[in-house]
């Protein structure tokens, strides 16, 4: 049995490895997304146009205020007096975010009700939009923080006549001070780059010999549809663990992302998540009869499977249906596997259940793909 | 092997939907012996050889490979049996040496074993001096050669040639065949297809398969003997014109270009011989002297798919009648 394994495998190497396409495949596009989410969707902002419309003028918006210019993250260019005027700015163009403190916001905070602030951000690039406010989101809490901290320090000295300084608590974002940048990208782009080597390579793997007629010739020798299932998809969980490996390396070493974790715990990963992909790229290979339909069907679940991932748009921003659908998602996972294992140091303690959870789901992934491919390829 | 027969079909049937790409077909091949499918496009071949080799399963029908049952005993058959498929299937992208590798490696042949017979095969096919070329880089011939080499790296006693040799120049189709030959000297049972008349010259027994189903069977020259008009063969001076004339003709059944002139099949040749001159003449078509031969294997498959027509054409209007 593992001779014939053996052989397949080796055959794959060699076609992989001679093929200037598919070499080329396998290490241009990587290193493209990589540096492509490493610099160009930089998502960290710096001196965001904005505008305030403050009809507090009080000491609580003027202090807000001051925590917005502040920062580099936002630049205050207007101050504006009417609402008019403001959402004016947001028509021309001319700012990313409006701030409209509104006229009892003090007074509010003064009894103890939340004072009431108006965010507007100019989502044109939806994307944009998005980290911007969750950058204002930061400079807000931090604020909150600060007053509730001012508030609990008064109280005391009230009740418990005693005197003591507040707290000064500087909210942080945990293990990725700058939020959303490369730094949490990174590995979400290794977790992307092998979802799609993993499942292009092992679809069009097979389809291509059925479009040669190779595998014709390979279904009448006394070869196992176990065989060459596994013949098949062991080159490129191999390859696909060769990618990760150079693109943690560039991710380490040109990035200078953090690698706090384990290697072992990221290999575990891959491997639950590679059930998943190879899976998917033996059923896929099923379904169709030519590359190009493989190509396409393997599309169809790139797409989703990325944009239901959290990578780039949070999933609790998402609809309800949409965020039970991302449970479903083994890529949902295994970014969460990646980060945790770059960013936070997280051991097998910690992704437990995403690591189950794909194994669980991979599992299924890959029995479908072998009945279906007992059935309609051998 | 337990039988004596190499191959025995019986009552085999391969429907696609509606469509009966095989219908109720039944021979046998002994041992040995070089056993020709003959028939048009679409007549059935591929499907037929498909089912014996265990890719596709009968819709109804029975049949023996081997002495294997080819529904039950589907994967038993496959160590006994070598494929070649109509189209070209071998990795392109491989040297000749390592496509055999790869192949006698999935066949299970021991390292030791397969050194061995990648040489002799390489050696037998006259290939071993383009071993580590790309196959991509072979010409057809060559490559059709290598097809065979992998075809019969683990030594199977039942060789599947599906229209081996198309689109290969004659000089290569004739050493292609002694290939043939000489395999079944060595005691090994090959079916082939072909579409070339020639090539079914030379094989042992033939079938004729005409829209799935067998119209004739037997020994080239029984085939030949099968034809019960007389062929008469001429020259004219422009074949085309000529053919639309002698197809008018009431006496001809039937008229076919041969080579460089005519071949004209019919029941009274007496009559048919001036009423051609007559004819051609009454056209300005030079006609040449006409001859009588002894009909080739293409008269005979003409002759037996009309008479099959025919039948056909009569049970329908049967059917339609009751
Ligand atoms: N998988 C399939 N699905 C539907 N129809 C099929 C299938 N395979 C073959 N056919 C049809 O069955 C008929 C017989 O095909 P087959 O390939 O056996 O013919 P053949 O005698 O080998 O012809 P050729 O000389 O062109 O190779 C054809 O009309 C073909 O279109
Ligand atoms: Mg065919």
């Amino acid at each position: 049995m593992w001779r014939r394994i053996r052989h397949i495998i080796i055959k794959e190497f060699i076609q992989v490895f001679r093929d200037k396409k598919l070499r080329f495949f396998l290490i241009v596009p990587p290193l493209v997304q990589l540096l492509t989410y490493g610099y160009v969707v930089n998502f960290d902002i710096k001196h965001v146009a904005v505008a305030v419309f403050d009809e507090s003028r009080t000491l609580e918006s003027r202090q807000l205020i001051d925590r917005f210019t502040s920062t580099d993250w936002f630049n205050v260019k207007y101050y504006v007096k009417s609402q008019k005027e403001l959402l004016h700015l947001v028509d021309r163009g001319d700012i990313t975010l409006a701030l409209w403190i509104q006229w009892d916001f003090a007074t509010r905070m003064r009894q103890g009700k939340s004072g009431r602030l108006q965010v507007i951000v100019d989502a044109t690039d939806s994307n944009a939009a998005l980290i911007v406010s969750r950058y204002a989101g930061t400079v807000i809490a931090d604020y909150n923080q600060l007053q509730l901290d001012r508030q609990l320090a008064r109280q005391g000295q009230e009740w418990a006549g005693q005197s003591g300084t507040p707290l000064d608590i500087e909210p942080r974002a945990w293990f990725n001070s700058n939020l959303i940048s490369r730094h949490s990208m990174v590995p979400g782009v290794i977790a992307m780059v092998v979802l799609l080597v993993s499942l292009m390579l092992t679809a069009l793997s097979v389809v291509r010999e059925k479009e040669i007629g190779t595998l014709e010739q390979i279904l009448v020798t006394p070869i196992r549809p176990i065989e060459l299932m596994l013949g098949k998809t062991i080159p490129f969980v191999i390859i696909s663990l060769l990618e990760v490996a150079m693109v943690t390396a560039l991710g380490i070493l040109w990035f200078e992302v953090p690698f706090r974790g384990s290697f072992l715990v990221l290999l575990l990963g891959t491997m639950a998540f590679l059930f998943n992909s190879v899976g998917l790229g033996l059923l896929i290979s099923t379904v169709s009869s030519t590359q190009q339909q493989a190509m396409m069907a393997g599309n169809l679940f790139l797409t989703p499977a990325i944009l239901l991932s959290g990578l780039i748009f949070p999933i609790a921003n998402m609809p309800v249906f949409f965020q039970y659908l991302t449970y479903l998602n083994p890529l949902m996972y295994f970014i969460i596997v990646t980060q945790g294992v770059f960013l936070k140091g997280a051991g097998l303690v910690l992704l437990w259940p995403q690591i189950t959870a794909m194994t669980v789901l991979g599992i299924g992934m890959l029995g479908l793909a072998v009945a279906r491919f007992k059935v309609h390829i051998a | 092997m337990t039988t004596e027969k190499a191959i025995v079909v019986k009552n085999l049937s391969r429907h696609f939907g509606d469509f009966k790409a095989v219908d109720d077909i039944s021979f046998e091949v002994h041992r040995g012996e070089i056993f020709g499918f003959l028939g048009p496009n679409g007549a059935g071949k591929s499907t037929t050889i498909r089912m014996l080799n265990g890719l596709l399963l009968p819709t109804s029908g029975e049949g023996r490979v081997g002495g294997f049952d080819i529904i039950r005993e589907n994967a038993r058959i496959k160590n006994h049996i070598g494929y070649m498929s109509q189209r070209f299937s071998l990795y392109e992208d491989l040297t000749a040496e390592e496509n055999l590798t790869f192949f006698g490696g999935v066949y299970g042949l021991d390292p030791a074993r397969l050194t061995g017979r990648i040489t002799e095969v390489l050696i037998l096919v006259g290939l071993e001096d383009r071993r580590h070329d790309l196959t991509r880089t072979l010409p057809l011939g060559l490559k059709q050669r290598l097809a065979l080499a992998s075809a019969i790296i683990h030594e199977p006693s039942i060789l599947f040639l599906d229209e081996a040799t198309s689109g290969v120049d004659p000089i290569s189709r004739r050493n292609f065949w002694d290939l043939i030959y000489a395999m079944a000297q060595e005691g090994r049972t090959i079916l082939v297809t072909t579409h070339y008349m020639e090539e079914a010259e030379f094989c042992d027994r033939l079938v004729l398969i005409y829209q799935g189903r067998i119209i004739a069977q037997g020994t080239p020259s029984e085939l030949k003997g099968e034809v019960k008009e007389t062929i008469l063969a001429l020259y004219p001076g422009n074949l085309d014109g000529a053919l639309d004339l002698i197809k008018k003709l009431p006496q001809v059944a039937e008229a076919a270009v041969f080579g460089d002139g005519l071949h004209i099949a019919t029941t009274r040749p007496e009559e048919t011989e001036p009423a051609i001159q007559e004819t051609l003449t009454a056209h300005h078509i030079a006609c040449g002297r006409i001859e009588r031969v002894r009909p080739s294997l293409e008269d005979a498959f003409i002759s037996l798919v009309q008479r099959a027509e025919g039948k056909e054409a009569v049970s329908y209007q049967q059917s339609a009648i009751s």
